[in-house]
């Protein structure tokens, strides 16, 4: 029992109960502590907290009942429940902490003006990037827009790196060459700064899983307010013609900036919009829902029936970017609701909780675990030296030799140097 | 393969053709081959070599494509490597450019250069920046291609010269070529680049037969980009054309030099990177510059020439002031008339020249 705890009951029954017997505890106590403190220096230094249950207490895994999804074209959707298994649910809970925290972090660090130029936070929606994560495998492909971060981390890129790259230092996983809206790792393709433009991108990646036939998909995002670009619609008919093995991805978050989808959209049911092509309208608040869904979407396709629209409705809690304050055109009191309410970390923390699949003290060891993990990873990125002159000229291009770059004037020349 | 079925119409009758590979029975021979069946043999050429290789556009496989570049290509090799797409230039373009991030070497074509401005975001902001954006991890290895530039009476939506457009931008490749070598040599060279080029081809060419050489009949053949070529050697003034004004300066060297006068012919062939050592290296040994292209005046490519002439060791050698002779400053008019002098015509390039000499 820790030192504080024992202390802790003692206290509480100096209140309560006659003085002999106080005194009585006190004495047990001190002969507890004095063998006790022997070990002290052990458990300190290993910061072993003995939980108040044995981790063989825990369920194993729990059964959940899920919101089912509304469906365009399809005869049977994704399962109404699913199976969560203590070691899915913490890996879960963590990564969607680490999002949740590493945003934050980047709000803060952007009022300190270290960070600058467009960043768009992603509270809020971690239950999608990591409910579509965890539903495919490392080696499909998954490229959204300029709400990137997220995504970003749960394709592989540590925190430090992504920190980093907002802060635009050479330790960026770009180099610091492409910042909020540009991070890239394999089979993540950004990180897409036009509205709508990474959509035929997507269509096309699929186009080269289908050609080199090692049953991969792609998972390609956009919002609702990229929903009503034309160049989507275009690649919806090629995806369908093609049958290409494309997950088209609406990640509804009610406002496209400061509009909200009824003042957008004719039709607000993003799932229907692919018209030909089946949809799923699933509750993007709960990573389990998302999962399955987005396992229905990647066998759907993998069996080579073609594409498949997926709306995730969700919800963000910050403005469209650090420049709005998201407050102008939706009420505190929405934000509060959808916070109380539908937070998709609280929805998994509770539901581990209430099947014993955690318990609360470990949770709240994996939240001081992730608070460290950022403020390391803000260190690093504060202190690490933004990237050298002379990256400024280098991969314009791929596997080229060397060769001279304009300056400002003529007279200033850069070196490009590339890859091969 | 069509070539040789174009070949059969050009050779005249009672003259023998030379022999297949590998069975010399007389001296290596130059060949004449349209600008489009260069085009074709350089597809199909690169599409045997490399199996990530493939052909989309509008028309380009069942129709045989919309100018007949891509002829018997699709019965070749089928719908994985040449499709037909429905009209939808922004759609396909970022389509393609997907693909050549996930490890294809797509070739894009566009029915003609003017449909690109629909796409064109893809062609920029897609293609030619994402090496840069990404600190080299995610290369663009794309072709873009099409008819560029002014055709004959298709007025003002269809006759644009993308150039200047094309070649403002890093990350990109821009070529232009204007003979059966360049055409193939260049569609060669772009499709092996791992990166983004644009490669701005010109109808009136495509049925122009040009003289192609044993060594550029060679499967391995091709042409560097970034590498201008001297047409023609010539002492009194340097001409610095791309596409198919380098044939006009040609012919007004030609004409030229019944009166003496001698031109430097420079077939720029690649807009970025441009070449411009070789013309300067042409202007300190003839001491004046013409720039001819089909684009309108206005930060076109002679605009880019003069401005880089002026800046470099050249300027010093100039005896008179860089000319430039440019399509007129109009939306191209219909009649044929009006037409004909919306052209940079051989008489002009001929007066420019004159007066840059002052003769």
């Amino acid at each position: 029992m820790p030192l504080e705890t024992f202390s802790c009951i003692v206290f509480q029954c100096q209140r309560t109960v006659r003085n002999d017997l106080r005194l009585y505890l006190l004495l047990l106590g001190n002969y507890i502590c004095q063998y006790c403190s022997r070990f002290v220096f052990l458990f300190k230094a290993s910061r072993v907290m003995v939980a108040s249950r044995n981790y063989a207490d825990f369920a194993n895994e729990a059964t959940f009942e899920i919101k089912p999804c509304d469906l365009h074209r399809l005869e049977e959707g994704p399962p109404t429940t699913a199976v969560l298994t203590r070691e899915e649910g913490l890996h879960y809970y963590k990564t969607m902490q680490t999002i949740r925290r590493m945003e934050l972090k980047s709000d803060q660090l952007y009022k300190q003006k270290i960070i600058r130029g467009f960043c768009h936070l992603y509270d809020g929606q971690e239950a999608c990037c990591v409910g579509l994560e965890v539903a495919i495998k490392p080696t499909d492909h998954v490229i959204t827009a300029y709400r990137a971060h997220g995504f970003t981390y749960a394709r592989g890129v540590p925190v430090r790196e992504i920190l980093a790259e907002l802060t635009g230092r050479k330790g960026g996983c770009v180099k610091g060459k492409g910042g909020s809206m540009h991070m890239y790792t394999k089979n993540f393709y950004g990180g897409n700064g036009i509205v709508g433009a990474q959509v035929p991108l997507g269509a096309g990646i699929a186009l080269a899983c289908k050609y080199f036939g090692k049953n991969e998909v792609c998972l390609t995002l956009y919002g609702d307010g990229a929903a009503n670009q034309g160049q989507i619609f275009e690649t919806y008919n090629m995806a369908a013609l093609w049958k290409l093995p494309c997950i088209f991805i609406c990640e509804n978050n009610r406002y496209g900036m400061g509009t909200s989808v009824e003042r957008a959209a004719a039709s607000t049911d993003y799932y229907k919009r692919g018209d030909f092509i089946p949809g799923l309208r699933v509750d993007g608040m709960d990573v389990l829902c998302v999962r399955e869904a987005a396992k229905f979407a990647a066998e759907y396709c993998r069996a080579g029936k073609g594409p498949i629209v997926m709306e995730l409705q969700t919800y963000r809690y910050h403005g469209h970017s650090m420049s709005d304050p998201g407050i102008s055109y939706r009420t505190r009191e929405e934000i509060q609701e959808v916070r109380s309410k539908s937070d998709p970390i609280t929805l998994l923390k509770d539901r581990m909780i209430n099947n014993n699949l955690a318990s609360v003290e470990e949770l709240k060891e994996i939240d001081v675990a992730v608070r460290k993990e950022i403020e390391e990873a803000a260190q690093f990125a504060t202190t690490d030296p933004e990237p050298p002159l002379e990256e400024l000229g280098n991969h314009i291009y791929f596997n080229e030799p060397p060769f001279e770059v304009r300056g400002p004037n003529q007279w200033i020349k850069y070196k490009s140097l590339s890859h091969s | 393969m069509a070539a040789a079925g174009a070949l059969r119409l050009l050779v005249p009758r009672g003259r023998l053709l030379p022999p297949r590979r590998g069975l010399r029975l007389s001296a290596p021979a130059a060949i004449q081959v349209t600008v489009r069946d260069a085009l074709n043999q350089a597809l199909d050429e690169e599409l045997e070599r490399d199996e990530r290789v493939f052909l989309l556009g509008e028309e380009v496989a069942q129709y045989d494509g919309a100018y007949k570049i891509s002829r018997g290509l699709w019965k070749k090799y089928g719908d994985k490597r040449i499709i037909d797409t429905p009209i939808s230039e922004m759609g396909f373009t970022g389509i393609a450019v997907g693909a050549a991030m996930a490890g294809l070497r797509p070739v894009c074509e566009f029915m003609t250069f003017n449909f690109s401005m629909q796409a064109i975001d893809q062609v920029i902001n897609s293609a030619a920046k994402t090496c840069y954006m990404s600190a080299g991890a995610i290369p663009v290895p794309i072709v873009f291609r099409g008819p560029n530039g002014a055709s004959a009476g298709v007025a003002a939506q269809h006759s644009q010269c993308f150039a200047a457009w094309y070649g403002h931008c890093p990350g990109l490749k821009v070529v232009s070529p204007w003979s059966s070598e360049d055409a193939k040599g260049l569609l060669k060279a772009s499709i092996r680049d791992d990166n983004p080029v644009v490669m701005l081809e010109n109808e009136l060419l495509y049925g122009v037969p040009f003289e192609m050489s044993e060594q550029a009949q060679s499967k391995d053949f091709v042409v560097p980009i970034g590498k201008a070529k001297i047409e023609r050697e010539g002492t009194h003034v340097t001409l610095v054309a791309h596409s198919r004004p380098v044939g006009h300066c040609l012919e007004a060297a030609s004409i030229l030099a019944k009166e003496g006068v001698e031109c430097e012919v420079i077939n720029l062939r690649t807009i970025r990177p441009m070449d411009i050592e070789t013309v300067e290296a042409s202007v300190a040994k003839t001491n004046h510059l013409v720039t001819v292209e089909g684009g309108w005046p206005q930060f076109g490519v002679g605009a880019e020439i003069c401005a880089r002439i002026m800046e470099g060791s050249a300027f010093n050698y100039l005896d008179a002031p860089a000319v430039r002779v440019t399509g007129a400053d109009v939306p191209m008019p219909y009649a044929k008339i009006l037409e004909d002098n919306c052209i940079p015509q051989v008489k002009d390039i001929i007066f420019a020249v004159k007066k840059t000499l002052n003769i």
